[in-house]
Formats: C-alpha cells, structure tokens, sequence
C-alpha cells in the first residue's frame, strides 16, 4: 500500500504471518469451546479438544463371543466376528490377550491362546479363533486393542440442552426469556429517541446546545449506579421484579445512546432536502415522517444492532430488574452464570448452554457487520 | 398472560403509544392550541414552533430524567444514609466504613491496576492489528474474525477463556489449553490459574482486552485509513522506513482518534463486572468495583455502603465525563 520499496515482498511475508497469528490467538479460544460442545464429557474428560481434530489412539479391552457361539468348520472349531461393539470404530494397531502383554501382537498376527487353538485380529477389528477341539467355559476370550479412533462429534449435548424438558441444563426457557427481554427493549428506545434526535438536530430553541450536552455527559453515566433507587422506584409504582421493569429499564440506558447516534447522522443530512419540504409547506411532522426517518435507517439499524446485542448479553440489569426468586424468569448469562456453579466441571454442558447463547448474537454480527461498523464511528470518532 | 404476548402486546403497546403520542400531541398544537388560521395566524405558527421541540423531546426527556438523572442524585442521598436505621442520614459513615474495608482497597487496586493495562493493551493491539490487517488482501476477514468477540457477551466470554485456564489434577491430561502449553514447555504440574495471585488478575484482563482489540481496531483502521496519503508519500520519498513512517507519521495524525479509544475502553474497565462476576467472583485477590458494589447492594443489602461504593465509580468516570462533555461543547460551536 504505502509503497514500501526494496524489502517489499519480505516485508509483506512478516506482515501477512503476524496476522495469521494474530487471527489464530483471537480465534483459538472460541474455536475451543465451539469443539467441546460436540464431544461427549469422557471424551473431554479424557483428551484436550485440540486432540479431538486428530484420530487419537484409544485403549480398549474388549471380548470375543461366548463359547456358545462356536461353529464347527471341518475338523476345527470357530469364533469369529468383530470386537467392536455398535458405535466404536477405529484401526487396530496392537493387541494382545493378557494384561501383561497388552500390545503383543500386530493386525493379522496369531496369538496361541493360553487353553488352546489360536486367536488372530485383523487391522479393521475383525477376529478369528480356531481349535481342534470345542471351546469350553462360559465368557468370550478378553482381548486388549490399542486402536486408532477417527475424530468422533456428538449432537448430544445440544439435545440435552435445548430439548430435555425442565431439568437445570435446559436452556430453551432462557432462550425465549431472553428473546422476550430483548425484542421489546430493542424496538421501544428507537421511536422515542428519533423525535428527541430530529429536535435535537433540525429544531432550533434555547437550551438546545445545553441539552446536546448533557446527553453526551448521560452517555457515560455507570449503570451501577441507577440500579438501586430504579428498584425502589419500580417497587413503589408496583412493578416489582419483572419484564415491564427490564423493559423500562433497557429503554432508560439505551436512550443516551440512541439519542446521540441519530441526532449525529440526522445533523448530516443535506440542508436542502429540509429547507426545500418546509417552503413546500410540510409541517415537522411530516418532514420527519415522510423524509429524515426513512433516511436514518442505517443509524437506525445501527442502534438497534448496539442495543440488541447489549440487551442480549447483559446480565446485570436482568439480575437486578427481573430474575426473581422463583427463577422462572432467568436469561441465558445467568443460567451461564449458574450453571458455572453448580456444573463447574461439566464441560460439555457448560460449552454447549454457551454456545447456545452466543450464537444469536454471533449471527447478527456477521449479517449486520457494516451497520455495526458505521454505528461505532458514528459514536466515538469526531 | 404469556411472557411473549405481553412482550407483543408491549411493543404494540410501546410503538403505538409513541406514535399516537406524537402524531396527537401534534395534531392537537397545530388544531387545537394554536391553530394556524384566524387572525392570530401568524403568531400561533410561532408559538406552535416554540413549543413543538419540547414536544418531541418531552418522553425521552422524562425517561433519561427518571431513570439516570434521578438515580444519580438518589444514590447520592442514599449513600450519606442508613437503611438498618430506617434510612437516617449518618454523613459519611458509610465511606468511612468502606474505607475500612479491605477487601474495598484490594477492589480499588486491581481496578487501577485494569485501568492501566486493559486500555493500554486493547488500543495496542488494536492499532498493530488495524496497521497490518489494512496492508493485506484478505484484510477484512482478519478484521472479522479479530472484531467477532465484541459480539459474545461477557459471561459467554467467561465461559470460553475459563476451559483455556482449566486445570485437572496431575498426572491426568489437561483440557485447559494453558496448563497444556505450561507442562509441554516443562512445567512441573498443572496450576490452579485463576487461583494464582496475582496472576489471575491479568488472566481475568486477558478476556477483555481479547473482547476490547477488535473494537480499538474497527475505529484506528478507519482513523488510519482517513490520513492524507500525501504526507506519507512525502516521509518516504524522504527516506523514512516502515517504521518511521507508522511511529513518526501515521500515530501522531490519529492521536485524538486513539485518545478517544482509550477513554472509551477506560469506562468499559471501570464498569467490568459480568467477567470478575463468572469466573472468580471476587475471591482470589481479584474483587473490581463493581462487583463488590454488587455485593454489598445485592447479598449484604447494605444499600448505604452499596451506594457509597458506586459513588467511586462515578468519581472515577466524571473527568472522562467533564472531558466528552467540553469536546461536544467544543466541536459544537
């Protein structure tokens, strides 16, 4: 780009490898998690998800069928079929037939057994015992096969998450209450703040420059610490813990906001397109209806995008205004949040409850990325 | 009734009353109050024009004034009170006793200590990613994939970066990807991370400053985008390098650019709380402000001390506020 003359194509070799490990170390951890959700908790348990990308040699002991299985061919006595039982697979390495010697034998080598005649397994798990005489006792043959097991995903955990009826893993409920939290408060803000932004931006009255102000001082005013008198103030009109009180809430702190991002696109338009519709004899009104609203929908969608994934992943306004003690009101961060608890160590359960939750909002983002974009410069870069 | 029809029925609710709002409280200005006909015509227009802004701005008006005006001069109030004695006014008592607390300075501490190196970092590494991701042809989706976490919240943003910290007893395998990397690079036994003082405290910051970069890069990479070619093209021609031009040419022209990023992210970090709230709580020599405001206010009920407590935060946010507020002032004129 900025013609960096000579070293150009070492230097554009550095710069493309720093960003290959940059996108890696931002990438790697999400990836992580998305990967843990699709295994079962042994296979957690038992290797680190990195591992799960690879086939991973696994230790089995498996048996051979009963005795009561045996078929005469000719003069010898036969067991056979495969070892591995309904949902494993994988390739044979080693095995053998006493604990001792557990990786004796190759794929397709004959191992005598310890009461007579032979056994010998094959690479795809197949086994084959032959004896002059009838195999006798009651328990198949044991045999301990270190294997080669392909990458092995489950869709388990989402089921258990999302359609196991009421246990505490079951985050469909929090899934509608949060959806119930957010739409409302998405929607409401937007209306009220585009009429105070078109005043803000295209009336003139004394006291507007102080109000512009203050809207840019209320930006940034701590959530923390408009929680305590709100509850008080929604226990008192009787409103109590609830979705009205979130709703209202979302609304309140999302105003600023909103306010400031429409007010500084709206100032932008072209004087013109006003001035002309006021000596066409349009009222406000009608200006504003007919002419700036429709032209603010990319500050409009910006906002919305802001305020939904805010209202979305919050948590603290929903633990304040509307989780009750009966908990059938909880969003998806707090039952996060709870199950971290109460399930600290169950990883499929946790990667998946999250996932769930960080999924929405992901798709959002990469739909609505440029308005998200336009949103962020619109509001911090002057 | 069903938590989702009383969310439609609010939103039809909340829609529909803003427009009839606006459209009758109009209607009625220029019908009813101050019709523009008569022989007043002229001066009804202009009192109707002198009233119309404020009616516009009347419902946001009485919402940002209800719900953060007013809670600002009420946390106050509370904050110089008692409710154990019935919300008697007891002067500073309650700043006093906080300052008492310990716990209250280790909060104190480990904010000063996020408010150095989470904005330092973010705007860092949003500014090497915005530099380099602009001078490559897949760019954009470097940029995507370094903006995404931006998307997750903080709690999903927990859950993610506490499997990375994961530790399982020794001698068994390790599915927490650090504690991997520490025994391969020869560490003696898997560490308890987020236990570790004061480690965890930086491993916490970890997570913010990975959800904060993509950010701090989005708005340098435009900043960096906006400055007139002309002048790196004259520091080239007279023999600057790479990164001479960056340091010497390109960052003092986005200073206020990264100025404005930085105090961005400062009032993120001064109001962490989802982050320290999910993965440790508090314990471990890792309590934030906001969290042991949350604390007291919601599982001690001390709402004198809560209060008081949130009355630093806002201290701490008022010379970025002061700040914004003479900028606004400023670029207004």
């Amino acid at each position: 780009m900025s013609g960096v003359a000579g070293h150009r194509s070492a230097l554009s070799w550095a710069v493309n490898l720093s960003v290959v490990a940059l996108v890696v170390l931002w990438l790697f951890p999400t990836f992580g998690l998305l990967v843990s959700s699709f295994r079962s908790a042994d296979q957690i348990a038992a290797s680190g998800w990195w591992k799960a990308l690879f086939p991973s040699q696994i230790s089995l002991t498996l048996r051979a069928a009963p005795p009561e299985t045996q078929m005469q061919e000719g003069a010898v006595y036969v067991i056979a079929g495969t070892l591995f039982e309904a949902g494993q697979s994988g390739s044979v390495e080693r095995w053998g037939i006493s604990s001792r010697a557990f990786d004796a034998f190759g794929p397709g080598d004959v191992a005598p057994l310890r009461r007579g005649g032979t056994i010998t397994v094959a690479a795809d798990g197949s086994y084959r015992m032959e004896h002059t005489e009838p195999f006798g006792g009651t328990r198949g043959q044991r045999v301990f096969v270190t294997a080669l097991s392909p990458p092995d995903f489950t869709l388990d955990n989402y089921r258990t998450v999302l359609l196991s009826g009421d246990g505490q893993d079951n985050m469909a409920k929090a899934f509608f209450n949060t959806l119930t939290v957010t739409i409302p408060a998405t929607i409401i803000p937007i209306l009220v703040a585009a009429f105070a932004a078109y005043a803000l931006a295209w009336m003139d009255f004394p006291g507007r420059a102080l109000l512009i102000a203050a809207i840019v001082g209320l930006l940034v005013v701590p959530l923390q610490l408009a929680l305590i008198p709100l509850l008080k103030f929604h226990n008192s009109i009787g409103i109590g813990k609830g979705y009205l009180g979130v709703w209202l809430a979302h609304t309140g702190f999302g105003l600023p906001l909103a306010i400031y991002l429409l007010r500084n696109y709206m100032v932008s338009l072209p004087r013109d397109i006003i001035e002309n519709a006021r000596v066409d004899g349009a009222t406000e009104f009608q200006i504003f209806t007919r002419i700036i609203l429709p032209l603010s929908f990319p500050a409009l969608a910006s906002f919305a995008i802001f305020q939904f994934l805010w209202t979305w992943n919050d948590l603290l306004v929903a633990k304040v205004f509307l989780i009750d003690a009966s908990g059938r009101t909880t969003v998806m961060t707090n039952q996060i949040v709870e199950l971290l608890g109460t399930r600290g160590g169950n990883w499929e359960i946790l990667a998946t409850a999250a996932f769930v939750s960080i999924a929405v909002p992901l798709l959002v983002f990469f739909a609505m990325q440029r308005y998200l974009v336009r949103g962020l410069l619109a509001g911090s870069v002057k | 009734m069903s938590p989702a029809l009383q969310g439609l029925v609010m939103i039809v609710l909340g829609v529909g009353g803003c427009v009839g709002y606006f459209y009758g409280a109009n209607l009625l200005l220029d019908r009813v109050i101050f019709p523009a006909r008569g022989a007043q015509a002229g001066r009804n227009i202009n009192r109707a024009n002198l009233v119309r802004p404020w009616l516009f701005l009347l419902p946001a008006l009485v919402a940002l004034s209800l719900y953060l005006v007013y809670p600002v001069i009420e946390t106050l109030r509370l904050s110089l009170t008692d409710r154990s004695q019935g919300g008697a006014f007891v002067g500073l008592a309650n700043y006093r006793q906080m300052a008492a607390e310990p716990k209250f300075w280790e909060a104190m501490r480990n904010n000063l200590m996020w408010l150095v190196v989470v904005p330092a970092l973010s705007t860092g590494f949003g500014l090497l990613a915005a530099q380099l991701t602009d001078r490559i042809r897949w760019g954009n989706i470097a940029k995507s994939i370094i903006f995404m976490p931006m998307a997750i919240s903080f709690v999903g943003a927990a859950v993610i970066w506490k499997l990375v910290y994961d530790a399982r007893p020794e001698g068994t395998e390790q599915i927490g990807v650090l504690n991997a990397l520490y025994l391969w690079l020869g560490g003696a036994e898997p560490q308890q991370w987020l236990t570790l003082i004061p480690a965890n405290t930086f491993l916490l910051m970890i997570v913010l400053i990975w959800v904060q970069t993509g950010f701090a890069m989005v708005i340098l990479s435009a900043a960096l985008r906006g400055i007139p070619e002309d002048t790196i093209e004259a520091a080239i021609i007279d023999g600057a390098g790479p990164m001479q031009v960056f340091f010497r040419i390109k960052v003092p022209q986005i200073a206020s650019t990264i100025v404005v990023v930085w105090t961005t992210i400062t009032l993120v970090v001064l109001k962490v709380f989802d982050i320290v709230f999910a993965m440790t709580n508090g314990q471990w020599g890792t309590q934030v402000l906001a969290n042991y405001m949350y604390d007291k206010m919601f599982r001690a009920n001390d709402w004198g001390l809560g209060s008081a407590s949130a009355m630093v935060i806002m201290l701490l946010v008022l010379p970025i506020l002061i700040w914004n507020v003479r900028t606004a002032r400023r670029e207004m004129r």
